[in-house]
């Protein structure tokens, strides 16, 4: 091999190349610019948010629970205080709130500020500087969304409990909020005195308490967790550090900054076909030329180090472009994203993301390249004497085989590296090949029969258009693999997404019950009962609801069976030590389905049923999960700690349960008559099918019974939506980026089959074509490409969603035509507009050119 | 007449300062004869015959064709002209790799839209220059010799007026190239066609009912060739 030669002759080449193929290397650029922008944005949240982590908490610590502060911790938090500590307390309950002046209610999180929080950081309200060293009692502070939920402006009335306060200022911005929090559950801030006195608080009812602390020093803080490790984790109170909170905000970055690098992977790797096939047309031009310089005498190697150097330099230049891009991106992207981000993140210059970028740009280019470059030792040197001399089909020999090897090693490589588990990078790289495959086996099947089927009877210029898909070296497939992915992944979304919203109004709408009322206390239940309108009380259902701990199984102690982690038949911890709400009722619910055993009548009914534990313990039924998972069947008993009191149950029968229906479900029923002496709140579920109904309802709820919650599903519903909205749109703008990652591909596609289709053209006007049938050629050629690759990707995506429904969303799945059609006309307009615009030059070409061997 | 070119010149402006290739050049072409363009290498040969099919605007001068001055059409309509009235055969045989022989043959008829009558009569050309079993066959499926046979039957199918040939056999063997010269005067015969060609091969110049011979963008010589019958005569 003469390496001197094979450089000079590169070097030569290079400038004909760029200008023939240049344009691929931009299908390299777009991949590795979100690969360097995604990667240095997320070191610079990180970075920011653990220089931020003080403010982002309000304070150097906290401790937190879900029930109030047992007096132990409460002894540790005023000894901190002794020792110089500042302390501040948040207390937050959910509860309905309600504006008189519009009527409004809904369901917000109050929460009580007490103290200096927060430490760090400054509020903003509107008007400004209201929140100086606390919130002044009295009056409701709220986020601003609550304005708009209940119709409201500053200085209206809300009633909050028992009490009516006037809304002072909105809360504009708190530095320990993240943005999308607020969004999901918009508040209203009181002082603590306030919280208290508005009787939130009642027995049972779900709140949050957390205290936070001023201690800079380090190793004080880390003392705390030291020397009171043990009270807390009995007392189920968490402590939880400034900086370990900021640590895992930005692992919760880094995991999402990592699957969007997979993302960008996957556009390099779109980028890569893209090269591929542009290198594969190029070389089959310069075949011509090489089987001459093989006759002049260069051997085999010099020949593919040559062109190899070239595609690596064009490879070089297209990363190059793409780590400008990446940085620019890098920079807009905390401008663009500001609303979402917990901490202004300033963007620095990161190296090591640049030349990762760079380095695995480069890489991607070569590795793609190697093997139509392969290609280039099978030119016989006879050709260049007599031009119909067909190549020996490649054969595969080593070198091949190591060529394909290292392409197969280096993307399953580089999706581990990229994946924030080795797993998940495996998945990908599995789930990449396979939808490649998928993609470019039924963009074939598709292109065969169009071929085959066309009709005959359509117009000329139609069928040479159509047909044109078909010339020599067309990379038809590849533009399809490239352009039906990105459909390929919008259409699954957009079809998993149809039927979800489906299956939610299903649940949601009909005849299902849309409100749910907990903590009624049972002295309550005549009053809220005749609030319900006229003729509408038949369709409640009440349930009462007994908190009760498990104290033992089959009479042996719960810690006992916690503790021997030997005992064959443990059950699982988790199911022992969880808070049971237990219900008692004579009838089946309507979601759920005996599996074993009998239901109270049958068993008391005495003929042949079987008798559990002499028939004196009451009978219990379990749902078939928990029962498993508390290893017990029929006849096992359980005692249950029902406020401060025991009682001993027998397993009776196992109940099935549909858990996604809305109808108040328990694990355990107990027999009536067992446990209706206990203390119990109540649950009740109703349909209020109008609006106003269910408006005027919670209006009265709030007046008379303030510590009743009320859940409007409607409500609910249109939030799931929203979430679900947002996640189609977060995909669907990964669809767009491949998408747009296929049509660089096109476009370096048409770049590269460029000069045959000027002779084509100019062929076809030397032959007396008009303009207009130059044109509706063109048009048939690449509406039929759009239709051939969104088609292909199509579907693949219906296929997908027809599996994925049934099989990960247990819902039968139904077609949507209409995003589909919507998908086919975006996707293949672009098509045809991207192909219309590289074929200018086509229209505006004078024919005479034809005559010129070989124009180009 | 046929073909009147008057005062054709034609100046190209590109690499700078511009190349003159024909110098005010007349020529006048009679109905239904061979015309056998020669002369050296870039003396402007390929340029002469772009211009005469309307190919190319000259930059001074006027071509009429058929009764038809080009220079009053636009480029649209001189397509379409060219569709009606002209054939062409190629160096490089030209043929559209997508299509079949047959599909190929079609492709004039096609564009004016008579394609279906046509059939039988692209079949029977291919027929005529021994290519019926291989209808069906794709361009790359077929030998040079081949590919300019079906070239000559897609020249002939909208029995075109006049015929230009830019060197038809410059590619192929003495053989090859001997049998589709015979071919072509055949068929220009038989259909009456008016055929201009330019070729470097002066034996099968000496073919033509009339030889021009170019050099340096001026007619060096005009005189008649081996091939010329009693009733045509070059014009003087
Ligand atoms: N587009 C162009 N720009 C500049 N010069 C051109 C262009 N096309 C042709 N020429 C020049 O015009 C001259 C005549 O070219 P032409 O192709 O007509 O010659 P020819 O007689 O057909 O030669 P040959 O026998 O080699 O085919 C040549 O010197 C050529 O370089
Ligand atoms: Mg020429």
């Amino acid at each position: 091999m003469n390496l001197g030669f094979a450089l000079r002759l590169a070097a030569r080449e290079g400038k004909h190349g760029a200008r023939r193929v240049g344009v691929y290397m931009t299908s390299i650029s777009l991949g590795v610019a979100a690969l360097v922008s995604i990667h240095s944005f997320r070191d610079d949240v990180a970075r920011s948010v653990q220089a931020e982590a003080d403010a982002l908490m309000g304070a150097n610590a906290r401790f937190s629970s879900s029930r109030a502060f047992p007096d132990s911790v409460r002894t540790i938090v005023d000894s901190l205080e002794q020792a110089g500590a500042e302390i501040a307390a948040v207390t937050t309950a959910t509860s309905l709130v309600l504006a008189p002046s519009s009527g409004d209610v809904r369901l917000l999180q109050v929460r009580g500020v007490s103290g200096g929080f927060p430490f760090y950081g400054a509020v903003t309200t509107r008007p400004a500087g209201r929140w100086g060293a606390g919130i002044p009692p009295n009056v409701a502070f709220v986020d601003p969304a609550v304005l708009s939920q209940l119709r409201i402006s500053l200085g209206d009335t809300v009633v909050v409990g028992g009490l009516r306060l006037p809304v002072e200022a909105t809360v504009d911005d708190l530095p320990t909020d993240l943005a999308f929090q607020t969004a999901v559950g918009p508040r209203v801030h009181l002082a603590m005195e306030t919280l208290e006195a508005a009787g939130l608080l009642t027995f049972g009812s779900l709140a949050r308490f957390e205290l936070f602390l001023k201690l800079p020093d380090r190793a004080a803080r880390d003392a705390v967790a030291e020397r009171y490790g043990d009270v807390l984790s009995a007392t189920r109170v968490r402590y939880t550090l400034a900086e370990d909170q900021a640590q895992n905000l930005s692992n919760g970055v880094r995991f999402l900054g990592r699957f969007l690098g997979l993302v960008g992977l996957g556009a390099l790797l779109l980028g890569g076909i893209g090269v591929a096939s542009a290198i594969h047309v190029y070389i089959r031009e310069r075949q011509p030329g090489v089987a001459v310089l093989r006759c002049v005498g260069a051997d085999q190697w010099t020949v593919f180090v040559a062109y190899l150097v070239q595609a690596a330099a064009l490879g070089l230049a297209g990363a190059l472009l793409g780590v400008v891009i990446g940085v620019g991106v890098q920079r807009v992207l905390p401008v663009v994203l500001a609303g979402a981000l917990p901490v202004d993140v300033t963007p620095e210059l990161s190296w090591i993301s640049l030349l990762a970028g760079l380095g695995v740009g480069v890489w991607v280019a070569v590795i793609f390249a190697l093997i139509p470059l392969l290609a280039l030792r099978d030119v016989p040197p006879l050709q260049a004497l007599r031009r119909d001399v067909t190549p020996p089909r490649p054969t595969w020999d080593a070198i091949r085989v190591v060529a394909w090897l290292a392409l197969a090693g280096s993307v399953v490589g580089l999706c581990v590296l990229e994946a924030p588990e080795p797993a998940i990078g495996l998945g990908f790289a599995a789930a990449l090949a396979v939808s490649v495959g998928a993609l470019a086996f039924t963009g074939w099947a598709l292109a065969r029969l169009t071929r085959r089927f066309f009709p005959g009877w359509a117009r000329y210029p139609v069928r040479q258009g159509v047909s044109n898909l078909f010339r020599p070296r067309n990379q038809t497939i590849s533009v399809t693999l490239a352009v039906g992915f990105g459909a390929f992944i919008v259409g699954t979304v957009v079809q998993v997404q149809a039927n979800l919203v489906d299956d939610l109004s299903d649940s949601f709408g009909g005849g299902r019950p849309n409100v749910l009322l907990f903590d009624v206390q049972p002295d309550q239940r005549e009053g809220i009962v005749a609030l319900m309108p006229p003729g509408l009380e038949d369709g409640l259902e009440i349930a009462p609801l007994v908190p009760s701990r498990i104290s033992a199984i089959n009479g042996v102690g719960a810690d006992v069976l916690r503790s021997d982690s030997l005992r064959e038949d443990r059950p699982e911890p988790w199911a022992l030590r969880r808070e049971y709400r237990n219900t008692y009722r004579e009838e089946l619910g309507p979601a759920e389905e005996l599996v074993e055993g009998l239901w109270w009548d049958d068993l008391r009914s005495g003929d042949g049923a079987p008798d559990f534990a002499g028939g004196v313990l009451p009978g219990v039924s379990l749902e078939a999960d928990i029962a498993e998972d508390l290893r017990v069947g029929l006849g096992d008993t359980i005692t249950w700690a029902i406020a401060g009191r025991e009682l001993a149950s027998v397993v009776t029968s196992i109940r099935r349960v549909d858990w996604g229906r809305l109808e108040p479900n328990f694990f355990a029923v107990l027999e009536p008559g067992s446990v209706d002496q206990a203390p119990h709140t109540l649950i009740m579920v109703a349909r209020l099918p109008e609006a106003e109904q269910r408006a005027a309802f919670q209006r009265g709820l709030v007046e008379r019974y303030p510590n009743v919650s009320a859940l409007d599903f409607s409500r609910v519903q249109e939030a799931v939506e929203a979430v679900l909205n947002q996640v189609r749109q977060a995909v669907g703008f990964l669809g767009a980026f491949s998408v747009l990652a296929g049509m660089v591909v096109l476009i370096g596609a048409l770049a590269a089959s460029r000069a045959q289709r000027m002779r084509e053209g100019a062929l076809l006007k030397t032959l007396g074509a008009r303009r207009a049938q130059i044109v509706t050629v063109l048009l048939s050629e690449y509406l039929a490409l759009g239709t051939l690759a969104t088609a292909t990707g199509l579907v693949l995506a219906w296929l997908g969603a027809a599996v994925v429904m049934p099989t990960v969303f247990d819902i039968d799945f139904t077609t949507h035509f209409r995003p589909l059609l919507a998908i086919w006309l975006v996707v293949t307009g672009l098509t045809v507009v991207v192909g219309l615009m590289g074929s200018r030059r086509l229209l505006s070409r004078p024919p005479f050119e034809v005559l010129r061997e070989a124009a180009e | 007449m046929m073909i009147v070119a008057d005062g054709l010149e034609k100046t190209y402006a590109s690499g700078g300062r511009p190349l003159t290739v024909l110098h005010g050049l007349d020529l006048l072409i009679e109905r239904r004869s061979f015309v056998a363009v020669v002369g050296p290498s870039g003396s402007g040969k390929t340029t002469l015959l772009g211009l005469l099919a309307g190919l190319d605007e000259p930059t001074a001068g006027r071509v009429i064709l058929d009764g038809q001055d080009l220079s009053a059409l636009t480029e649209d309509q001189r397509a379409g002209f060219r569709a009606e009235r002209v054939g062409f055969v190629f160096q490089t045989f030209h043929l559209l790799p997508t299509l079949t022989a047959l599909e190929n043959v079609l492709v004039p008829l096609e564009l004016v839209g008579r394609a279906r009558e046509a059939r039988d009569r692209a079949t029977g050309l291919l027929e005529r220059v021994g290519l019926a079993d291989r209808m069906d066959h794709y361009p790359v499926q077929l030998s040079g010799g081949e590919q300019q046979r079906v070239a000559l039957a897609r020249a002939f199918s909208n029995r075109p007026r006049i015929l230009f040939a830019d060197e038809p056999t410059g590619n192929l063997d003495v053989d090859t190239g001997a049998t589709i010269t015979t071919m072509l005067e055949e068929l220009n015969r038989e259909a009456e066609t008016t055929l201009v060609m330019v070729t470097h091969d002066l034996q099968l110049a000496e073919r033509a009912h009339r030889v021009v011979r170019l050099s340096r963008g001026t007619i060096a010589e005009d005189r008649p060739g081996a091939g010329v019958p009693h009733s045509v005569q070059p014009s003087p």
